[in-house]
């Protein structure tokens, strides 16, 4: 039953992948379409508010500025909610403004998409926080990265014409995408029993004469766009654990499809924008195969349990219970975590602190190479850095100059991926250093020996790859996890689409080389095996020896 | 879409003010009209699932979310999983023990020991594993069936309830999986503890 558990949720993703990028295709391929009488009115009202009056193609610096300052604002507004939030409207359980540098965590943590946690919101947001800062940026970090995605993709694709203008992407993504699903799925969420009000906190006396106070509130709002934008940052501290945000086994497989189906299907996008259905095909056909692999490890080492709790003498035919949740066991909570890993959402249905030590290295994993699937635009963008990668690679072995879907690639485009690249390892190890080697960074572990490593590492491998989830044993609401952690994000965030968007504004100005027998061809299997050999070989290189001390050294250690 | 032209491009200025403008028009529409207005359709169409499925009794007192688990102290009833916040859902956690952690040894073992003392008759390695380990939420308001039919001996012991008429009643509170494929069986403590209550009552 555990399989075909598994094998159903996959057969449903691969059935949406289509239909799902067909329509985000249009959404941003700019060409008239039957969508535009439906959502036409609204985005030219919402152009007008926001005082655009043209739409023309943006240089990739002037897209970067754009998306750099709305971001920006959006921060220094919810800065200020969050740290006033305890005059403003809607606080019925009288919540008081939040500490500065939890404040600098916080916001950072959700406009990069991350939504890494360090306070818990039931005790640390206000109702009108957690919609007017949590729930807005679910939407706008999520719009910022798919638009990125979307001018990489222009620019790689798009012969000598532009990779599209900031704001137009922005509006639509709302528009057409987040906010009419998110209504959706919020709705079918509250059907299936995920609680929506503003009530404040319910005191209610249990059946043994005790009173018991529930934390609720606007919770299936938050959830449908917290999985839709990959966002993960949870109404409440244990987030998709919670029974309030993920009451059974049916609103785990929507919540796990919302956060799977537009990260998945973007791979089709490119390849429509390509013009080649092939070339989006085998990047989906690398990311799945890396993702079955990561799932199959987790699945296994959970099913197969803990042999020291094992050794107690229970009946451990469950697996390892300890951290899940009876509704969901073994299959429902091997799939969310590889998949909330993978698509970068970071919302977890069971405490990833408590799984396996094998278990625990696949989502590890995914975080550190960043491009199974991935968040919103981001991973098929780190999917194609890899690619132009493995291109190159293959060019310098058989001495040909590289290029990729009719472009040369050439030393500027090159050092800007190898800048890429290197930075997230860089920025994902040096402070996973930094914090061992202090006793500021040391004070947040909480679990002895390996593990401990572990949970330093996942908490920056987490921050770098905008995730979010955590090894939430980590007592992490410190100014030194705080601010460190805001800076890796930040780094995570925005060295990469900035990059990627130099290479994007590079590459649609150069002329195109026309295909001829002697073209390295990018959209067959030999490609698919060199790119995934690419990603795990870059990959075991700048992190295995962190991984040998974490994870590898406690599981050979456990018995 | 049109030729990206440097000469004639917006300023950064005005780039500026449409992003600010920009900023505050998707903060109203994000976070305020669109959770506003799910939430009072919601309100309006399923206002119990919208309220947290609150469990009345047969006084029609409410005693509990069907979807929030409780602590059980008195062994008279179904007892549910280990929970270090003891069921108190103002909060939600855990205190994330690594496999490796020797407190997550300790506690489990003292819940054995526990187990032992109150179940004489249940050997502890038929009890299932997810019994005696903390959920990830603390609040879960689940248990498997098997771990609600190895307490039966005790209840029965102790409310003269035959072990027959405990077995029926575990039966009539198990759900399936979801669509018969998705998660695990389960039952839900607080809603069978209530009918168990009915039952001493008679």
């Amino acid at each position: 039953m555990g399989i075909l558990q598994l094998v159903l949720v996959l057969a449903v993703l691969v059935l949406l992948v289509k239909p799902l990028g067909t329509y985000v295709y249009h959404v941003f391929s700019n060409e008239p379409n039957r969508m535009d009488r439906v959502f036409g009115p609204v985005e030219r009202g919402i152009y007008r508010l926001i005082g655009l009056k043209r739409r023309d193609g943006m240089t990739w610096k002037r897209y970067a500025l754009s998306f750099l300052l709305t971001n920006i604002v959006l921060v220094a507004l919810s800065y200020l909610i969050l740290r006033l939030q305890s005059l403003l409207p809607l606080n019925p359980n009288k919540i008081g403004g939040m500490e500065q540098t939890l404040t600098f965590n916080t916001v950072i943590s959700f406009i990069t998409n991350t939504n890494l946690q360090h306070y818990s919101g039931e005790t640390g947001l206000s109702y009108f926080s957690q919609m007017a800062v949590i729930i807005m940026m679910m939407f706008t970090s999520a719009a910022t990265g798919f638009s990125v995605a979307i001018a990489f993709v222009r620019g790689l694709t798009s012969r000598g014409r532009t990779i599209g203008n900031f704001f137009e992407d922005f509006v639509k993504a709302h528009t057409r995408i987040f906010l009419p699903f998110a209504t959706v799925i919020t709705l079918i969420l509250v059907a299936l029993n995920v609680p929506l009000t503003l009530d404040p906190t319910l005191t209610v006396t249990t059946l043994e004469g005790a009173a018991q106070h529930i934390a609720i509130g606007p919770v299936a709002a938050l959830e449908s766009i917290k999985h839709l934008g990959t966002n993960g940052g949870g109404f409440f501290g244990v987030n998709s654990a919670h029974p309030f945000e993920n009451p059974n086994p049916l609103t785990n497989v929507i919540e796990m499809l919302s956060m799977w189906a537009l990260p998945a299907s973007l791979p089709y996008v490119y390849g429509k924008f390509a013009n080649n259905k092939k070339q989006g095909w085998v990047v989906f056909g690398a990311m799945m195969t890396l993702f079955l692999a990561f799932l199959t490890l987790t699945y296994t080492s959970e099913l197969r349990g803990n042999p020291a709790l094992n050794a107690l003498g229970m009946d451990a035919s469950q697996g390892s219970m300890e951290g899940k949740e009876v509704r969901f066991g073994i299959a429902q909570s091997a799939l969310f975590t590889t998949v909330t890993t993978a698509a970068t959402t970071g919302s977890v249905n069971n405490m990833h602190d408590t799984l396996t030590p094998l278990g625990g290295l696949a989502p590890l994993a995914e975080m550190m190479l960043n491009c199974v699937f991935g968040g919103k635009g981001v991973g098929l963008v780190n999917m194609l850095m890899y690619a132009i990668l493995a291109v190159f690679l293959a060019g310098l072995m058989v001495g040909r100059t590289p290029e990729f879907l009719g472009r040369k690639i050439e030393p500027r485009e090159m050092k800007l991926i190898a800048v890429a690249i290197l930075a997230h390892p860089f920025i994902i190890l040096v402070p996973t250093a930094i914090a061992l080697m202090t006793d500021a960074g040391r004070a947040g572990v909480t679990n002895p020996g390996f593990h401990g490593i572990s949970q330093a590492l996942y908490e920056m491998t987490s921050s770098a790859a905008n995730n979010g989830s955590g090894f939430e044993g980590l007592a992490d609401n410190t100014p030194f996890w705080n601010i460190s952690t805001g800076i890796v994000m930040l780094l995570g965030r925005y060295i990469s689409m900035i990059a990627m968007l130099a290479v994007a504004g590079s590459l649609v100005r150069k002329s195109w080389v026309p295909e001829t027998v002697g073209t390295f061809r990018t959209d067959n299997v030999l490609f698919w095996g060199i790119l995934i050999g690419t990603v795990l070989i870059i990959g075991a290189l700048t992190f295995l020896p962190a991984i040998v001390l974490g994870p590898v050294a406690e599981h050979l250690t456990l018995r | 879409m049109n030729q990206a032209s440097n000469a004639s491009g917006p300023s950064g200025i005005s780039t500026l003010w449409i992003a600010l403008r920009a900023g505050i028009v998707f903060i109203l529409i994000c976070g305020i009209v669109y959770p506003l207005a799910t939430t009072g359709i919601a309100q309006a169409i399923m206002p119990h699932q919208a309220n947290g499925s609150l469990v009345k009794d047969a006084e029609g007192h409410v005693v509990g979310s069907a979807l929030i688990g409780q602590n059980f102290a008195d062994p008279k009833y179904f007892q549910g999983r280990v929970s270090s916040i003891s069921y108190q859902a103002e909060a939600s956690g855990s205190n994330n023990y690594g496999p490796s952690n020797p407190e997550l040894l300790n506690r489990t073992q003292a819940s054995i020991d526990a187990w032992k003392a109150a179940n004489p008759d249940v050997p502890v390695d038929r009890v299932p594993i997810s019994l005696l380990t903390n959920s990830a939420s603390g609040l879960d308001p689940h248990i498997s069936p098997e771990s609600a039919q190895v307490q039966i001996p005790r209840i029965s012991k102790l409310t003269g309830i035959s072990p027959e008429q405990l077995g029926q009643l575990v039966d009539a509170h198990t759900a399936g999986r979801d669509l018969g494929v998705f998660g695990e069986p389960r039952v839900n403590v607080l809603e069978l503890n209530l009918a168990l209550r009915a039952l001493l009552a008679k």
